[in-house]
């Protein structure tokens, strides 16, 4: 009820009065806290909604997702897996030898996990985001509209009415914070697990100078931001899939699906023509962030090639969403 | 009838040759022209698969039409979705919930997502409307854990989160206990009586009749009539009936008094209802007189179910 929309309403003769009337009914038949609503909500209906309250679907939006099981399961997934690196290189290492005696390579950063536990920060996000994060983010993102759909709740919020350009936005903004979120986990866990199994310090980039220890864990946070923007893509194709079924499950699969198909194109060297078109491709640039001076070419490409596929993918699903019938 | 509802009275919805037709070909809706008015109980009534969901999905924008347009509160579906929908409550097919939050952080979700609500009253309103369900005892519980019936009260308590002009229920009375079928044919009432048009959909023909002051009846996806259920009743006339075990007099008084279409079926003897000249009571003297046993003497009020059997000349069944 507001009184702002009854103006703007064409043809509201009446409109104030059967409002009136039900708010007085309401009022008289109500207890405290009706009242209380009543009199808030008129109050409030005079200064007519505020563009902010639209931001409240977005909050309900990461608050929802952060309350499945199924993410915090995921998100458990993630911050277990800094653990298992922390511990195998400090049981690899008990003896004093160097991490890959083996001759082995394992992810990127691994070698010096062993002098400076920041560096589990860098090997732990270099491990999880070839599969681990993206597919996290897959579910996510897959399950955005079409989970709505499969469980009918999609209808009663385009009904609330959430809009559909506002639910979809709602939902892609929600997408990309956790992906915020699920890097920031790994980041967190790896720094904890490497604080307490290795000793911290001045940090050596791979340039082979030395900064201090706050300079590296600002690198380590601006890595984490940028391994969240690489994530940006993937979140757009997965809401674009969501918005093609209306099976919360079947989104989820293809999303995750694509993802590594997607991944194993990237590492067939007779396509190296489509290489630098596919999203995860530049991935793993955010390494050159721990160079001196930082090498920011791989990172702009990275971040331009998230910034299109967003826009490609993200129309897609807007145009898919806004002429869909709500049939589920 | 219809005429006569529009002179001088505001319409809450009203649709013009309003039709759907799915991808597959198939025709839901085929050219429906509805006029609920205003400070109504609507009774939306047919069949299932007679293309009522398919009507009210399109009222309330989340199908385009193929052909046709739809009026909601005066202004055009699906455009004024975002001005008209805060001022309508909803339940289409059932409730759905977030299985894994409580009754009261669904609300919540359903509130926040309607960005004319004011996020500061947003736990009063909720609280408000889990009150008016009478589910307030159980708002902490995971919705998943609810019965039917009380999935029922929590997506109502959704549709009554902020006072509503226009009430939308589809079929509000699926899977409650008769109980459950009594508060909600009392909420209606009460929301009717706060001035709110409730339009409501059923298959159920005593429910429509119980609480409805209009009605419109579909089926195979169009609308066979709509108008006062009084009216519509009427359109299937009351008859006149006797108890007697003297079926014979009985019948042969009756007809000798003008009255005509009589049956006769077991100690029962039925006729129409003779002229308003006719004083019954003056039939009943005669039947008495004329050394009948009568042990009952009145109209056989028409049904609903009556006036659709007249309509369609066929039962209530599912269209094929």
């Amino acid at each position: 009820m507001s009184r702002v929309e009854e103006v703007e309403g064409a043809g509201a003769n009446g409109t104030a009065d059967a409002t009136g009337a039900a708010d007085a009914n309401a009022t008289a038949d109500g207890t405290g806290p009706v009242d209380a609503t009543r009199t808030a909500d008129a109050a409030g209906t005079l200064r007519g909604p505020s563009p902010l309250w639209t931001l409240g679907l977005f909050r309900s939006e990461l608050t929802t997702t952060l309350r499945r099981w199924r993410t915090l399961a995921l998100l458990g997934v993630l911050a277990a897996v800094p653990v298992l690196i922390g511990i195998a290189v400090k049981i690899e290492t008990s003896d004093g030898g160097p991490v890959g005696d083996g001759g082995g390579q394992g992810p990127a950063f691994i070698t010096q996990i062993t002098n400076n536990g920041l560096f589990l920060v860098f090997a732990a996000l270099a491990a999880t985001l070839p599969v681990f994060l993206p597919m996290t983010i897959g579910v996510v993102a897959g399950d955005a509209i079409a989970g709505e759909a499969s469980s009918g709740t999609l209808r009663y919020l385009l009904v609330a009415p959430a809009g559909r350009t506002r639910l979809l936005f709602a939902k892609y903004a929600a997408t990309c914070a956790f992906c915020l979120v699920a890097t920031l986990v790994v980041a967190g866990s790896a720094l904890a697990v490497g604080a307490l199994l290795f000793p911290l310090g001045d940090v050596v980039t791979i340039s082979g100078t030395r900064i201090s220890f706050g300079d590296g864990l600002l690198r380590a946070a601006l890595v984490a931001v940028v391994v969240a923007a690489s994530l940006a893509g993937i979140a757009a194709l997965g809401l674009f899939v969501s918005t093609l079924t209306g099976s919360g499950i079947a989104a989820m699969a293809t999303t995750v699906g694509l993802l590594i198909t997607v991944q194993i194109l990237d590492t067939i060297p007779q396509l190296h023509g489509i290489h630098p078109y596919l999203f995860p491709h530049y991935w793993l640039s955010f390494a050159d962030l721990m160079r001196e001076p930082v090498h920011w070419d791989e990172v702009v490409k990275n971040l331009g090639l998230q910034g299109v596929y967003v826009a490609v993918f993200g129309s897609a699903a807007w145009a898919r969403f806004t002429a869909k019938d709500i049939t589920a | 009838m219809t005429a006569a509802m529009q002179t001088g009275v505001e319409t809450v919805i009203e649709t013009r040759g309003l039709t759907k037709r799915y991808r597959g070909g198939q025709l839901a809706v085929d050219g429906l022209d509805l006029t609920v008015p205003a400070g109504s109980v609507f009774g939306f009534l047919g069949p299932n698969g007679s293309g009522k969901t398919t009507t009210i999905r399109m009222l309330m924008g989340l199908i385009d039409p193929t052909a046709g347009s739809a009026t909601v509160l005066g202004r055009p579906m699906p455009r004024a979705v975002r001005t008209v929908l805060p001022q309508v409550g909803a339940l289409i097919e059932g409730p759905a919930l977030y299985g894994f939050l409580n009754g009261r952080d669904n609300l919540l979700r359903y509130d926040s997502a309607d960005p004319s609500a004011d996020p500061r009253t947003r736990g009063a309103r909720v609280a408000a409307a889990l009150d008016r369900v009478g589910l307030t005892s159980a708002a902490g519980k995971k919705a998943k854990a609810y019965s039917l019936g009380m999935k029922q009260r929590l997506g109502l308590a959704a549709a009554l989160l902020r006072p509503r002009r226009l009430l939308v229920l589809d079929e509000p009375t699926n899977g409650l206990d008769p109980q459950g079928m009594r508060e909600i044919r009392w909420l209606v009432r009460e929301l009717a009586a706060d001035g709110t048009t409730v339009f409501l959909s059923s298959h159920l023909l005593d429910e429509i009749e119980q609480v409805c002051t209009h009605a419109a009846v579909m089926a195979q996806g169009r609308l066979l009539t709509q108008g006062p259920v009084a009216d519509l009743a009427a359109g299937a006339r009351g008859r006149l009936a006797v108890v007697t075990p003297d079926t014979g007099d009985a019948a042969r008084l009756l007809k000798e008094l003008g009255v005509t279409g009589l049956s006769v079926e077991q100690d029962r003897v039925t006729g129409e209802l003779p002229g308003a000249d006719v004083e019954l009571a003056e039939l009943s003297a005669a039947l008495v007189h004329g050394g009948v046993r009568v042990r009952g003497f009145g109209i056989e009020r028409a049904s609903l179910e009556d006036a659709f059997v007249a309509l369609t000349g066929e039962g209530f069944d599912v269209a094929g």
